[in-house]
């Protein structure tokens, strides 16, 4: 029609069914769920901050690990976009009773959903649910693997606190093992053009780090020095079999982001970002987390709008 | 119309001149103390708003709230349309509580759209009145929908396509009626 015809020439088409990871999304999708997320921002600051695009559409949020910010954030990006959402608990669910995932999945497909939005501790879930059923799979976090919206998230964050990407220096700081959210966010800022560097203990180094082509220190002044962004990772201490590091003020001492080392190596406006939640006094001090330089707060709230595009998308995928 | 292959039915200086009567018709209609706001609907409707909301503001002597809404969201064939919609987002900056809303579009066809704006305005607040302004009238209305202020009444065929080009978004200034349906 008349008012579509122009614009949407030079823009990518987005063909994809599942949002699995960000490994296989091009730049020019990637680009897409950010400028799309930025239309979405604006319906979350309205009186009434709700669409009727997904009107009709049903989407489930199958947590099977905990989560506040992720759940939270699908669910009222979905309610924004006029679904309908049904939460599903591990702990209350069947899973308790033996049932497989797959099982558990075609048993709520066949109560006519559209999306399944799904957290797990093992890496891959995602990817095998997507070939077991015909819902799109939205994936919030898998293992160790992959974050896909949180990566987004924060490249959006980063974006529109500073105007690109292209050029950024971005470190990500912490334990890079066990951080899924480590691994999608380089995918995305390697894309987009940025330099990535990885900071943190060496037992929590994977080997090869540089084959994903990301510049690795153990000093953490080096890290911080020339950053743009410091994108500072929790902790998981449950998911440490054996301790990684002698004890948390060893940790705070080698690693923790604090006033002092800020002043000390960091850039004057450098913007300082973790996932949450924060361990506060182990990455992040008090006065980090707070402070004027602190974004994360602003990660939560963009976070909404990337996932009312990333559910939007999915939904008029072609 | 309908037998000719390209008919130019406005020029740059006729839309300039029919957008400076449908202000003086607006000012005519909101004479009272009542605020008077415009919107527009994305892309071309928000152009062609900004400029009512000028000429406006020259014959009140105030300035006019501008405002531009898009509709993708509000849209009842979301999942039908061949190619992929774009959300642009919806740029109204004032409340629209009590105010007359002026709603400028650039083709009033089925109606649809309208209803669509309608629908969305109303979640950003309760305006006292809403009209409707739109440049071109090319009728086939699906709904009970009709315009305030009309630029140009274009009898179509529903084959017919209605094009308006403005210079924001294709360097040129005209209203041409096509045979050949636009995919």
């Amino acid at each position: 029609m008349k008012r579509r015809s122009k614009t949407s020439a030079a823009r990518a088409q987005w063909t994809k069914k599942h949002l699995l990871g960000i490994e296989d999304l091009t730049k020019e999708e990637i680009l897409l769920i950010l400028d799309q997320a930025e239309g979405f921002r604006e319906i979350i600051e309205r009186a009434i901050p709700k669409v009727p695009a997904l009107r009709g559409k049903t989407i489930v949020n199958l947590f099977c690990e905990p989560s506040t910010r992720t759940r939270t954030s699908f669910e009222l990006a979905a309610k924004r976009l006029s679904a309908d959402t049904v939460n599903i608990a591990m702990a209350a669910s069947s899973f308790q009773k033996g049932e497989t995932l797959k099982d558990t999945v075609r048993n709520i497909e066949a109560m006519k959903i559209d999306m399944v939005i799904i957290r797990h501790s093992s890496a891959g879930v995602p990817k095998f649910l997507s070939g077991c059923t015909k819902a799109a799979i939205v994936n919030a976090g898998d293992g160790a693997h992959e974050h896909p919206t949180q990566a987004l998230l924060d490249v959006f964050t980063m974006r529109k606190h500073l105007g690109r990407i292209e050029g950024l220096n971005v470190s990500i700081i912490g334990d890079i093992a066990h951080s899924r959210v480590a691994r999608s966010n380089i995918w995305a800022l390697k894309k987009l053009g940025a330099n990535v560097t990885v900071s943190g203990p060496k037992t929590m180094m994977p080997a090869r780090m540089e084959e994903m082509g990301v510049r690795v220190v153990y000093d953490i002044g080096a890290a911080i020095k020339g950053a743009d962004v410091l994108n500072v990772l929790r902790i998981q201490l449950e998911r440490q079999e054996t301790p990684l590091f002698p004890g948390t003020r060893e940790y705070v001492k080698c690693f923790g982001i604090d006033k002092e080392r800020l002043a000390k190596h960091a850039k004057k406006d450098v913007l300082i970002m973790h996932p949450g939640p924060i361990n506060r006094g182990v990455e992040l001090s008090q006065d980090a987390a707070d402070g004027e330089y602190s974004v994360i707060l602003d990660q939560v709230k963009n976070g909404v709008a990337v996932r009312m595009a990333v559910l939007f998308l999915l939904s008029v995928s072609k | 119309m309908g037998d000719k292959n390209n008919a130019r039915v406005l020029d740059k200086d006729g839309i300039k001149r029919v957008l400076k009567r449908i202000a003086h018709e607006i000012a005519e209609q909101n004479r009272g103390p009542e605020e008077v706001a415009v919107i527009g609907i994305k892309s071309r409707g928000a152009f062609l708003a900004e400029r009512v909301a000028k000429d406006l503001g020259t014959i009140k002597k105030t300035e006019i709230p501008v405002g531009a809404i898009d509709i993708t969201l509000y849209r009842d064939d979301l999942t039908e349309i061949a190619e992929q919609p774009v959300v642009h987002g919806t740029e109204i900056e004032f409340d629209i509580t009590g105010k007359h809303i002026v709603l400028v579009d650039d083709v009033l066809f089925t109606g649809r759209t309208v209803r669509c704006a309608l629908d969305e305005l109303i979640d950003f607040g309760r305006p006292a009145q809403i009209q409707l302004a739109v440049l071109v009238d090319r009728g086939h209305r699906e709904l009970p929908i009709r315009p305030d202020y009309i630029g140009k009444n274009v009898p179509t065929s529903t084959k017919e396509c209605v094009e308006v080009r403005l210079e924001e978004t294709d360097g040129v200034e005209e209203v041409v009626v096509t045979n050949e349906k636009k995919i």
